[in-house]
């Protein structure tokens, strides 16, 4: 399988990353290049096989459904490029 | 007095024992190394004062009793582990001014048993590399250096492998007694070949990835580097936990490592998988791997070949889970709650400027190639079909182990350290052919230790991979002690 550059600009927008009309072309070189490695698989048949989903066997870990942290707005907001009264201020969303 | 940089981990708990020096001494030996080594770019924050400070501490535990495992000992962390109150990058634009408020459990446990924190290292950015060229804060340099044929040195700057690459030129360097790396398809295990250090990736679950920025989540695994086989054991008896705030953490006791090494390995099972004498293996690595063999023969082992047919089909897969986990753990960037942000037109047009300027061109590419494999119409084609390849790759080392094997041993790397800019070209996938031994170790879950077992004909270090069965990384300190003990330690010559 081989993309086009028409992709290209589908998958930037689906990933959330702008692309550069010039930067299109290398990066359908390079995608296609990776997609050719991993084409390799096409020749192993693995119908019959489960796929893997926990990498050791185990059970799903449970817990109370109580609250265990957090009152620390300050905190969370810390890191933030932008905030005020410990909101997270972020561009214009609704018209 | 002696150089207390030249210390182990085991001599230098024996020296702070005894009280032949203190925890601040020991510190401080290693403070002055590091600012004297800045020409290698291992380090994206030192932190000083900080690491007087709990040397101070371990010096005051000592005097009362009440010293820890690691007590004093001085460690770097690769930058990807929060820490409280210290920057943590992951080598990235994008968390370039990330400040945590709270400490990953692999790093607490550290702090909880006495180590004293010297700084933060460098890595490929994210993680995702494996020569550390991939950081935004510049390719770091390997202590090593290739020699020419006529004995001379060659002045040609190497990479220290990656993406641990800062914890392994620290270690190798001697600018700390051991470091926090982390490995999710070679990361720890590559940089210890490329830097004649031991480093070990733990079975997966062994050690918390609660706190360690995610790269690929269920391939990701937490583990140290160190200069000998003792001190990688010594650390990860420390590294490991079992932790609540990490589903996959695994609950069994974590038992005393640091009590393998040394045991007698007579009657072990060694398995030498058939596949991995790839066409056109380099003689030096055939040569590496057959007295590998040989040393653990002459220790009492038995050896015997297998097979894990699927072998050829494990980096494929890997890139294509990789990059799918990175897709969605990657999504959280997106410069609204911390991170860098840039300003766009609206809303969305912000999460692409951000992400665009934040991340460097090989996040990019792995974020949109997991984003293409997830995507409508071809999740089955490429994801789906990567987790049934990945059962394949595990039953291969299931039916092995379960015909009585104890462990396989393997090369590490195709090749020796190679130089900056040597194959950083414009096809993404001969890099990745770096991971080649590595990856299934990760894909199947498995422990994974890297001890040197030789030079090249450059006189650069080659590392000898033990791979074992689940949570059975006390037969590899065994086995890795008796490569060592044949092999020796190795130091590259100072001339940073």
């Amino acid at each position: 399988m081989s993309v086009d550059s028409a992709t290209i600009v589908r998958v930037a927008h689906l990933a959330r990353i702008a692309v550069a009309p010039e930067e299109v072309a290398r990066l359908e070189a390079e995608f296609n290049s990776m997609l050719g490695f991993v084409e390799q698989l096409s020749g192993l048949d693995v119908s019959d096989v489960e796929p893997m989903t926990s990498v050791r066997p185990m059970q799903m870990k449970m817990r109370e459904d109580v609250v265990t942290d957090g009152g620390y707005p300050a905190r969370i907001v810390a890191n933030a490029p932008a905030s005020e009264d410990d909101f997270f201020v972020v561009p214009k969303v609704v018209e | 007095m002696t150089d207390l940089t030249k210390l182990t981990i085991a001599d230098a708990r024996a020296g702070l024992a005894n009280r032949t020096f203190s925890a601040a001494e020991l510190t401080e030996a290693h403070i002055s190394a590091i600012e004297g080594a800045r020409a290698l770019n291992a380090f994206v924050t030192e932190t000083p004062e900080k690491a007087r400070e709990m040397a101070a501490a371990s010096d005051a535990r000592i005097a009362s009793g009440n010293a820890g495992r690691l007590e004093g000992i001085p460690l770097a962390v690769k930058d990807l582990f929060c820490t409280d109150g210290i920057k943590t990058t992951a080598s990235s634009k994008i968390l370039s001014n990330f400040v945590p408020s709270y400490e990953s459990t692999v790093t607490a446990n550290l702090w909880h048993d006495g180590a004293v924190l010297l700084g933060k290292v460098s890595c490929d950015e994210f993680a995702m590399g494996g020569s550390n060229e991939a950081s935004a804060f510049g390719p770091v340099i390997n202590p090593w250096q290739r020699l020419k044929a006529d004995g001379s040195i060659d002045p040609t700057p190497l990479v220290p492998g990656g993406s641990s690459g800062g914890s392994s030129a620290a270690v190798a360097a001697h600018l700390c007694l051991g470091a926090a790396g982390t490995d999710t398809g070679g990361s720890i295990r590559q940089p210890a070949a490329f830097t004649g250090t031991v480093g070990i990736k733990p079975t997966y679950g062994r050690c918390s990835r609660w706190g360690v920025v995610a790269y690929a989540s269920s391939l990701d695994q937490a583990g140290p580097i160190a200069r000998t086989v003792r001190d990688a054991a010594i650390l990860l008896t420390s590294f490991a936990s079992v932790d609540a705030k990490d589903t996959t953490s695994v609950d069994m006791p974590v038992p005393d490592y640091e009590a393998s090494v040394g045991k007698s390995v007579k009657g072990l099972t060694i398995g030498i998988p058939r596949e991995y004498r790839l066409e056109g293996l380099s003689p030096e690595i055939a040569k590496l791997w057959d007295d590998g063999i040989a040393w653990l023969k002459d220790a009492g082992a038995n050896v015997r070949e297998i097979t894990l047919p699927h072998t050829p089909y494990a980096l494929p897969a890997y890139y294509i889970i990789a990059t799918a986990e990175a897709s969605s753990n990657l999504a959280r960037y997106d410069g609204i709650r911390y991170g860098l942000r840039k300003r766009g037109e609206d809303i969305v047009d912000t999460y692409e400027q951000s992400r665009a300027a934040g991340f460097g061109p090989e996040v990019r590419r792995r974020i949109m190639l997991g984003t293409y494999v997830l995507s409508a119409g071809y999740y089955d084609a490429y994801y789906l079909k990567a987790q049934k390849v990945r059962t394949l790759i595990a039953r291969d080392f299931a039916d092995a182990f379960a015909s009585g094997v104890d462990a396989v041993l393997a090369p590490a790397t195709p090749s020796p350290a190679f130089g900056i800019g040597e194959i950083s070209g414009a096809d993404p996938v001969e890099m990745y052919l770096q991971d080649v031994f590595t990856v299934t170790v990760n894909l199947a879950g498995l422990p994974g230790m890297v001890v040197p077992g030789g030079k090249s004909s450059t006189g650069l270090p080659l590392g000898l991979q033990l791979i074992g069965r689940p949570f059975g990384e006390e037969a590899l300190f065994q086995l890795g002690q008796v490569i060592e003990d044949a092999a020796g330690t190795m130091s590259a010559r100072k001339w940073w």
